[in-house]
């Protein structure tokens, strides 16, 4: 019980925060209120079916063949392969990283698992398509041609930037999720 | 698209299920432990979004970033992208918006770009699976990327229009 209360702590924390500042400012609460009901519903309707195709991927998909597509050695295969993948997600970012965990899991690579993510932010498809339309074509390519390797070359310096030891940790951790 | 995910999802269950009914149970076993493992950050996420969003109303934002604002617009830019979270149907009409209202290419460049690939406030999700070196890493590459997409796209626009 008290370690359930714990978990949830900055979330009490926050949420008593927030009552606060609803007696002073009522508008205000009424706001918060209004959108994180709409984020909720929002989070109810695309997050369950994201865990279980995640589950699932756990569960069927072998190490090998993740580590084969993406894992060390994978070279270009596995660039263009982590870059397509981020590409027709759905969903907000934070979903990416969910899925990287299961990645790391797999045996993806780091550098490998930082571009899916940065496709995951940039280059999703139904997100290009809708920018298409709203703010013109020469926007939406200019954008999409510095962001492909600006991904990429961001992947790369992330994985040079951190150390053996601290990428071994982040892994080691994602084993346990 | 949430009608595709769902397809796909139910579909691959039910194959799953019918192939290997253990395994299925397992599966949706870790789906089951992925997501409650996240969701307190999830919540404390979902508030302070819904905070920003009530204080950074549609107005101010074009005040910010509106005609003029020159390079001092595109920080500012940035930095309300980096700490918004919008969805993208929502974002790229209010783009369209600002741009009619007067905002330049540059400033809506920068925003769109952090808004993208800058998560202020996901970030102790991000933590929570990257730990905090990598994550104030990677924001903080792509905060300083957005400019260059900003000037490329200001550039571009330049010429095309």
């Amino acid at each position: 019980m008290t370690a359930v209360i714990k978990r949830y702590s900055s979330f009490l924390l926050v949420l008593a925060l927030l009552g606060a500042i609803s007696l002073f400012n009522q508008e205000l609460g009424k706001g918060v209120f209004n959108s994180t009901v709409m984020q909720l519903k929002e989070m109810l309707l695309v997050i369950p079916p994201i865990f279980v195709l995640l589950g699932l991927l756990d569960v069927w998909v072998p190490k090998q063949a993740m580590v084969r597509f993406m894992g060390k050695g994978s070279g270009l295969k596995g660039i263009l392969l982590s870059l397509l993948i981020g590409s027709v997600a759905a969903g907000p970012l934070y979903g990416a990283f969910l899925v990287a965990a299961v990645f790391m899991k797999k045996g993806v690579t780091f550098s490998n698992i930082l571009i899916f993510i940065g496709a995951w932010s940039t280059t999703k498809i139904p997100m290009i398509l809708f920018e298409f339309s709203a703010l013109g074509a020469p926007f939406a390519l200019t954008r999409l041609l510095i962001d492909i390797p600006g991904i990429i070359i961001i992947a790369f310096l992330l994985a040079k930037m951190m150390g053996r030891d601290e990428i071994d940790a982040i892994y080691e951790k994602a084993s346990k999720q | 698209m949430n009608l595709i995910l769902y397809s796909v999802t139910a579909l691959l269950l039910m194959l799953s299920f019918l192939k290997d009914r253990e395994k299925t149970k397992n599966a949706l076993k870790k789906a089951w432990k992925a997501f409650e493992n996240i969701l307190p950050q999830f919540l404390v996420v979902i508030l302070l979004v819904s905070l920003l969003l009530s204080i950074l109303d549609h107005e101010t934002i074009v005040k910010i970033i509106g005609k003029e604002s020159g390079w001092i617009g595109v920080v500012l830019a940035a930095v309300v992208g980096s700490i918004t979270l919008i969805p993208g149907f929502v974002a790229f009409p209010t783009a369209a918006l600002l741009l009619d209202g007067g905002a330049g290419y540059m400033q809506i460049g920068a925003f769109i770009s952090t808004l993208m690939m800058v998560g202020v406030v996901t970030l102790p999700i991000e933590i929570q699976y990257f730990g905090k070196r990598l994550a104030l890493y990677r924001n903080t590459l792509a905060f300083i990327f957005s400019f260059i997409v900003a000037f490329s796209i200001g550039k571009v626009l330049e010429v095309v229009l």
